[in-house]
């Protein structure tokens, strides 16, 4: 049996990963790819706990954040669409229409 | 080594590096590939959990629709290489280092929490066992059935917002 302790550190690695993706790339598209890998790693955790401690709860939420992740892709990919159209640009330090 | 924990540390890699690949890939095409490995390696860990029907959701949601939405649109906007700039001193010099720094305290507090688990699932038995699809669905549907309709209006909404915001205006 594998241990509880395992996948944590897994989901960590994928999380901390996720983060240094969000912040260093610059295209948007990647941007939103690395939110998914966050959100996955999240996912290992609910299911491990949920795993650990005989609950049901874990799964259900896992399947919650799922379709949170299927809203959050439609959506956030729809504004790119919509940028593009204006700017003709995916890279996130050339969206500046904000900045001073 | 029993053959559980080798799969398990074949997939964590494959996930993991597929992770790596992914911020690391100059083409973004190379990047959503690089997802659906790591989605599809994260589908077997969760069977070796003993959690069935998230690792066909993550298979058939994940990795078909949300992956082949991501591919659809990198296709449709054409987006090419991505060049690194050096805008960004900070990045440069403290980036590395607060990345490690960032892994090196979670995973600190991660081992020094991990005592509080429950004491025969560390000790290798698992007291609990793994949750049945059965029961799964027994709870989405009965204690969970509010959350589960809200969230249908959730995708309810993206949908409409992502007709909207994708529309050519007339």
């Amino acid at each position: 049996m594998i241990p509880t302790t395992h996948y944590l550190y897994l989901s960590l690695a994928l999380f901390t990963i996720g983060i240094v993706g969000v912040l260093t790339r610059r295209n948007v598209i990647v941007m939103l790819m690395s939110i998914e890998l966050i959100l996955n790693a999240v996912n290992i955790n609910l299911v491990a706990f949920s795993r650990a401690y005989g609950a049901v709860a874990g799964q259900v939420f896992a399947i919650f954040i799922i379709t949170d992740a299927a809203a959050e892709a439609a959506v956030g990919l729809g504004i790119i669409l919509a940028f593009f159209r204006n700017r003709e640009t995916v890279l996130a330090d050339e969206m500046d229409l904000l900045k001073w | 080594m029993t053959l559980p924990i080798l799969l398990f540390f074949v997939f964590a890699g494959i996930a993991v590096g597929g992770a790596l690949s992914l911020i690391f890939a100059r083409e973004p095409i190379h990047s959503a590939l690089a997802l659906i490995l790591v989605m599809v390696a994260l589908a077997v860990l969760y069977l070796l959990m003993g959690a069935g029907f998230i690792s066909a959701v993550q298979i058939i949601v994940y990795a078909g629709a949300i992956m082949v939405l991501f591919v659809f649109v990198i296709m449709l906007l054409n987006a090419g290489v991505e060049n690194r700039t050096q805008h960004s001193i900070m990045a440069r010099w403290l980036g590395i280092p607060l990345a490690v720094f960032l892994i090196g305290d979670l995973a600190y507090w991660m081992a020094r929490g991990a005592h509080a688990l429950p004491l025969a699932e560390r000790s290798g038995s698992l007291a609990a066992g793994p949750v049945s699809t059965q029961d799964l669905s027994l709870h989405l549907f009965q204690s969970y059935l509010f959350p589960f309709e809200i969230t249908s209006i959730l995708i309810l909404i993206a949908v409409l917002g992502a007709v909207v915001l994708a529309r050519r205006e007339p």
